[in-house]
């Protein structure tokens, strides 16, 4: 039955039941936006909330607990701290990232005093297996379940560790219950872990619970007092935000690569929608000459979009949903950092974030769909009425000056220190120039097509003139190609810079040609081993102890580098960005640090600065800066000898071994290894191997953001077919007259072929250029402020040459392919339809 | 110049109908005839049979000498580009093209030379009193100076047959009369032949005879 809201429903629906396809990849556009977006937010969140719990869990009931470097703080404080009249329970506990024979992956080893940690996490001390008096027996640890599964290990099996130069065979007295420990852990005997790990009287740090009533101000004073340089006190919470922020600056440029591809999704809609209006120009004249107010059709417009959108972001959120979970179970709650091994994640759901993905998602395609609606809505409906008038719908997208606005703010925010340590300022200068230049887009092609040669052939004419005359159309049909290359390019050109400066790093950083790493837990005994290992082949050793030292309880750690370094030479030691000048005599001894250091810390060469060594201040004089990829939290290098001096320990970690000319490196090695003890837990690499591994893990990890920007380029792609298709479909008149007037199918094609071709070359020059200068942003702002290292803009011309020559026929035949229906639409017909 | 005999042509589909049945007409260069009848006859089906872009069930169609069924598309396609002029009740210019290139589009698909294709267009322009709109687009246009340069793109080609769709369809009667009028002046002014389809009898009138397509045929019209 005829009815009102019938009628109502065929002129909302109709529009969107004539045009399935090109609905259907809008709300893939937008889904493929949205499951990117709400993957990397349920993964961050979800590895948030287990990290947070498996801290919580760790610190059990403490209220405050008191830590230094990573090396530890010295065991006798904690007789001091317990003492303190506010403290209720003192647990000391000493943290090793112990490793296993034959497995890259160490093991979080924890020493607790059991009856000390039983007070504050009384999980701790129920174990399915063992007894209690286990926990004081040298050779008996005690596994989590993540634990006991990684390593297939039940009670009563025999668990190696290395010590030393040795392995230490331990006994698994029993599993500890899922609520003690979530990740993987194993817990053993503080007393023992200090003897067979030969830490010395060190623990990691001491947990805290106030005595009841007591007044925690009082407890901070106290521990002012009591505290050495370099230890600090803190809130368990504090905790957990220092490590979020070790994964947050890759976290957000994760979401941010999500939000690319939902920015070119939106920019989907806006073509599509562009084009429908400029099709639906004459029929919402139509309306509006009924007595449809402008809101009406705006209403309708904006309704349709928000459709789409409410379909993309179902879809994408369902779609999200089970890449998260597919990532964490792969990954894990650290997202492959170690930090937390194998604490099982599931996503959490969170219903505001959800709602603000679906807003988010409806948000896009709207946003999208509202320039076009506003340009509806503004006809003049007696003008939109007559024939050929509906390159008129797109004069609006000609104005220069928003694009101008757009880039001149985007080049200024370029230079916007970063805000509470993200690009934020960076992330939009991006994304300004990309509008800016998305925005200029009719412009560049009103003069790139004026400045197209002019040739005798009809097709070549009419293609040109088509071309120059509505060059609206073009900047609309190639708003998401030209995002897409040029977020893809700059991309390029970004990891290219990347690579080629981190190749150039490994050089400096790894000049020796074999290297020994003895890890945590496992520090290569002394100088003894220079003369030991110094077989016929070997010219020189060198020696380096690493540990991480906190210098501000609201950044993470940063590490120090104790190396046997040449002060004089450090240009072949370290990848210095300027000069590195020796301290005066009688200044501080010299420091070198990286450039985290610099932004994080405000350290400047020459300045005097503190570090905390075991305890003990000592200043340094910064003697240069130094680029480093492999620590962005921040590194100081400071000569061995001078370490050995202020803190006695001789002891290092990892050693570089160089070569005489001409030693084959596999046989100084396999010598080298012969000199070991038969059970040495020590890794001995060819400097190739480690370059190999590094780049290998760079390229991995870069795959994922290369695999996002080509679904970014297929999506522009769709895009500009979609405009194409669009477009031939409004022309389908001028098609049939053509036709009429005699021009052949075969020429037609060829026009659509050739403006198909015009507008990809321009929409790549143009992606690719504005890639370029993006590049310049995201090496120069977004990564420095990001990750606090630079690196040297290296550009890849054969692989954009590459993707260029792809891209142009993939783009041409893409925008062909889209008009060729409508050009083949029968000529008779056609001229009849209203024009 | 033209010659049609016994064309039948009907439409399959559910619903069936045959539009034009046993249609014969001969036209000599020079002659201007209108075709008037009810709407839906077929009377823009006689025009598209004519320019080949429709091909008859039966009966056959002879254009300068060339049989249209035995020609493929574009062998029709280049018949039509050379012979035939088309006049739009829409007009169907390109918007996106001036005036005078619209007008000089039959040219460039012709292949003629450019230093020939200006004086031609020139002359065009100032044949239909739009001399001084050369470089105008369409939008700026009133619908009859539209017309107007539709008809001169139509003749632009010397073209042996003009064939007008209902070209005042769209226009005020003013506009209409200056408008027949000058596209009978000049098919009659190149020795052009000429259809006129309409279903205005006064339209009709400026033709030299008028033919009435029926049910039942093409016959001329009663004298009034």
């Amino acid at each position: 039955m005829l009815s009102s809201a019938g009628v109502r429903a065929s002129l909302a629906l109709a529009p969107l039941a004539a045009n399935k396809g090109r609905v259907a990849v809008s709300v893939f556009a937008i889904a493929l936006g949205v499951a990117l977006g709400y993957a990397v937010q349920l993964i961050n969140q979800s590895a948030a909330a287990e990290f947070a719990q498996a801290l919580r869990v760790l610190a059990g009931d403490a209220d405050v607990v008191v830590h230094g470097p990573r090396a530890g703080i010295p065991e006798a404080l904690y007789p001091r701290i317990a003492a303190l009249p506010e403290v209720a329970v003192a647990s000391p506990v000493i943290e090793v990232q112990a490793r296993l024979p034959g497995q890259r992956e160490a093991l979080k080893l924890l020493g607790v005093d059991v009856f000390r940690a039983a007070r504050l996490q009384p999980d701790i001390a129920r174990a399915e297996g063992g007894e209690p008096l286990d926990f004081l027996r040298e050779d008996r640890l005690f596994l989590s379940r993540a634990a006991a599964a990684w390593l297939g290990l039940t009670a009563g099996d025999e668990l190696a560790l290395a010590a030393g130069e040795g392995r230490l065979a331990l006994r698994v007295a029993g599993i500890l219950s899922a609520s003690a420990l979530r990740e993987r852990v194993a817990v053993m005997d503080i007393a023992a872990v200090q003897s067979a790990l030969r830490t010395g009287p060190v623990v990691t740090r001491i947990e805290l619970r106030l005595r009841e009533g007591a007044d925690p101000a009082a407890l901070s004073a106290a521990l002012e007092r009591v505290l050495p340089p370099g230890v600090f006190a803190e809130d368990p919470g504090q905790s957990v935000e220092r490590n979020a922020r070790l994964t947050r600056a890759y976290r957000v440029n994760l979401a941010v690569l999500a939000l690319v591809a939902l920015f070119t999704g939106a920019l989907f809609v806006f073509s599509t929608q562009m084009l429908s209006v400029a099709r639906r120009r004459v029929e919402i004249a139509l309306l509006r000459a009924l007595g449809v107010a402008r809101g009406g059709i705006l209403r309708q417009l904006l309704a349709e979009a928000a459709l789409i959108g409410a379909l993309g972001a179902a879809g994408g959120m369902a779609l999200g949903h089970l890449a998260a979970a597919a990532f964490l179970q792969r990954y894990g709650a650290d997202l492959g950092a170690g930090t937390f091994a194998g604490l099982p994640v599931t996503p959490h759901v969170d219903p505001v974030a959800v709602l603000v993905f679906a807003l988010l998602g409806v948000a896009a395609a709207v946003g999208g769909a509202y320039a076009a609606a506003r340009t509806a809505v503004r006809a003049q409906p007696a003008r939109a009425l007559r024939a050929g008038d509906e390159h008129e719908a797109l004069r609006s997208l000609e104005a220069a000056w928003p694009g101008a606005a757009c880039l001149a703010a985007g080049a200024l925010l370029a230079f916007v220190p970063a805000i509470d340590g993200l690009p934020i300022a960076g992330y939009l200068s991006i994304t300004l120039l990309l509008i800016g230049t998305l925005a200029l887009m009719p412009r560049l092609a009103r003069v790139a097509f004026a400045l197209a040669p002019q040739r005798r052939a009809a097709s070549w004419r009419l293609a040109l003139e088509q071309l120059r005359f509505a060059p609206g159309r073009t900047g609309m049909s190639l708003a998401a190609i030209v995002a897409s290359v040029s977020l893809m390019a700059s991309m390029a050109i970004m990891v290219a810079s990347f690579r080629h400066s981190l190749q150039d790093w490994l050089d400096t950083m790894l000049p020796a040609q074999l290297y020994v790493r003895g890890g945590e837990g496992a520090f290569l005994a002394d100088e003894a081993l220079r003369s030991q290992w110094t077989v016929p082949g070997v010219a020189r050793i060198e020696f380096l102890r690493s540990e991480q030292i906190l210098l501000d309880v609201a950044h993470p750690p940063v590490t120090l580098l104790a190396r046997d370094l040449d002060a004089a030479r450090i240009d072949r030691s370290l990848a210095l960005v300027g000069e590195s000048r020796l301290p005066a005599p009688g200044a501080p001894p010299p420091a070198w640090v990286s450039e985290a250091m610099v932004d994080l810390y405000g350290m400047r060469a020459g300045d005097v600065v503190a570090l905390a060594l075991r305890g003990r201040v000592a200043a340094f004089t910064v003697a240069g800066v130094w680029r480093d990829y492999a620590r962005q939290h921040g590194a100081v290098v400071i000569e061995r000898r001078e370490y050995a001096r202020l803190t006695g320990e001789e002891r290092a970690g990892n050693a570089s071994i160089w070569l005489e000319p001409g030693a084959d490196p596999d046989a100084v090695a396999a010598q080298v290894r012969s000199r070991m003890p038969a059970h040495a837990e020590v890794e001995l690499v060819r400097t190739e191997r480690i370059r190999e591994l590094t780049l290998g893990i760079f390229d991995r990890t870069f795959a994922v953001t290369y695999a996002l920007e080509a679904v970014a380029v297929l999506i522009g792609l769709f895009s500009l077919s979609a405009s194409f298709a669009g477009l031939a479909l409004a022309r389908r008149c001028e098609f049939g007259m053509l036709r009429h007037v005699g021009m052949t199918r075969r020429q037609i094609g060829a026009m659509l072929a050739l403006e198909g071709f015009a507008v990809s070359a321009l929409g790549l020059a143009a992606g690719l250029g504005l890639g370029g200068v993006l590049a310049v942003v995201l090496v120069h702002v977004v990564n420095r402020q990001s990750f606090h290292w630079s690196m040297e803009i290296h550009t890849p011309w054969p692989t954009l040459a590459a993707f260029a020559l792809v891209m142009l026929p993939l783009a041409s035949f893409a925008a062909w392919a889209g008009a060729r229906r409508a050009a083949g639409y029968d000529a008779v017909r056609a001229v009849k339809e209203s024009w | 110049m033209l010659s049609i005999r016994s064309v039948s042509k009907s439409f399959p589909g559910p619903r069936a109908r045959t539009l034009l049945r046993d249609i014969s007409l001969a036209l000599e260069p020079g002659e201007f005839v209108a075709v008037v009848g009810e709407s839906g006859i077929g009377k823009s089906t006689l025009l598209n049979l004519i320019a080949g872009l429709e091909s008859p069930d039966s009966g056959a169609i002879e254009l300068c000498g060339e049989k249209l069924g035995a020609l493929g598309d574009d062998e029709a396609t280049l018949l039509r580009r050379r012979h035939i002029g088309f006049v739009f009740q829409a007009f169907h210019l390109l918007p996106y093209l001036s005036v005078e290139k619209n007008v000089a589009l039959p040219l460039v698909l012709n292949g003629v030379a450019s230093a020939a294709i200006g004086p031609r267009v020139r002359e065009m322009l100032g044949a239909v009193n739009l001399g001084d709109r050369a470089t105008s687009l369409p939008a700026e246009l009133s619908g009859g100076e539209m017309q107007r340069v539709a008809i001169a793109r139509a003749l632009v080609h010397r073209p042996s047959l003009v064939l007008a769709d209902e070209p005042t369809g769209n226009l005020d009667p003013e506009a209409a009369a200056q408008v027949l009028a000058l596209l009978r002046e000049r098919i009659k002014a190149d020795r052009a032949a000429g259809i006129l389809v309409t279903h205005s009898r006064s339209a009709a009138r400026t033709a030299d005879r008028i033919l009435v397509l029926s049910e039942r045929g093409l016959s001329p019209a009663p004298a009034a």
